[in-house]
């Protein structure tokens, strides 16, 4: 049986079906996020021994900040292999695609050496409530680009078959995991202020 | 966004572009700004702002939110409103402590 709206749009949504589900699934994203932002609030507001400024103070500016200026990198190159998808161009397609994987990797090696250097001097989650959400939030964010270059990997190699046999819904697929790559993206952009920076 | 014509998408890679480099250039700025000698209120209250252009670039551009269906807008709308009162559930703890 055939799946359908996964190419044509629904006439009661609009859309795709892929595309209300992938949104749905962001919004649920945001509380969950939201959540721990809440808690992050509320244990700054309670502080009264300083552990957030002391704590904030310890952890690697410049790395966090070669970080972001490298999960916007991935952003662009995500949305062009889109792009490359909806001009035909299928050899740039796997270029971009490769080229987010690997900038998500170099995210990933770049907060290991931060996690290896707090680890190294002592400090783990249970060390204050500043350290505490702090591995709390980056810990759930990184779980999220794991999560996503394990779908991008797949859209990359086994599941580009598609891009040939059937493009249109191919193009929508790229367009569904872009959407949830740009909020990690997303998240990180408020959590790199709010944990490095104040 | 995935009815748009290939000219369409051709013009916007111009525009992803120009997002990303002002994105990097706000990225620089945050980072200048928390050298600046301002109280804790001010720091956070700035911090936030560029955090939110920033956001509202990606959320607009990258996620064609500016071009999107009013379906995911109603959504997302609710999902805010939600978020904002998620956000400040904190602040009802000081309500008491005003009485005295």
């Amino acid at each position: 049986m055939e799946i359908p709206y996964n190419v044509e749009e629904r006439p009661d949504t609009g859309m795709y079906n892929a595309k209300l589900g992938i949104w749905l699934f962001l919004a649920s994203e945001v509380m969950l996020f939201g959540g721990l932002f809440s808690a992050y609030v509320f244990l700054r507001m309670g502080d009264i021994t300083g552990t957030f400024a002391t704590g904030s103070s310890e952890l690697n500016v410049p790395m966090a900040t070669f970080n972001t200026l490298v999960l916007i990198s991935s952003s662009v190159t995500m949305i062009m292999s889109w792009v490359s998808l909806k001009l035909g161009e299928n050899k740039k397609f796997k270029t971009y695609l490769g080229s987010t994987i690997l900038l998500a990797g170099v995210f990933l090696v770049v907060k290991y050496f931060e996690y290896s250097a707090k680890f190294h001097h002592g400090i783990y989650p249970d060390t204050s409530t500043f350290f505490s959400i702090y591995f709390t939030l980056t810990g759930l964010h990184m779980v999220h680009i794991l999560g996503g270059m394990v779908v991008l990997f797949y859209f990359l190699v086994p599941g580009s078959k598609m891009m040939k046999t059937e493009p249109e819904r191919f193009t929508n697929r790229i367009e569904t995991v872009g959407l949830y790559w740009h909020f990690v993206d997303l998240v990180w952009i408020f959590l790199f202020p709010i944990l490095y920076l104040l | 966004m995935s009815g748009h014509s290939v000219d369409d998408i051709k013009k916007s890679v111009k525009i992803y572009i120009g997002v990303f480099a002002t994105l990097a250039v706000l990225t620089v700025v945050t980072v200048a700004a928390s050298y600046l000698n301002l109280s804790n209120g001010e720091a956070f209250f700035l911090a936030m702002i560029i955090a939110s252009v920033k956001g509202t670039l990606v959320a607009g551009y990258f996620m064609h939110l500016f071009s999107e269906r009013t379906t995911i807008l109603a959504v997302l709308g609710l999902t805010f409103f939600f978020l904002i009162t998620l956000l400040f559930l904190p602040y009802i703890t000081f309500i008491d402590h005003a009485v005295i």
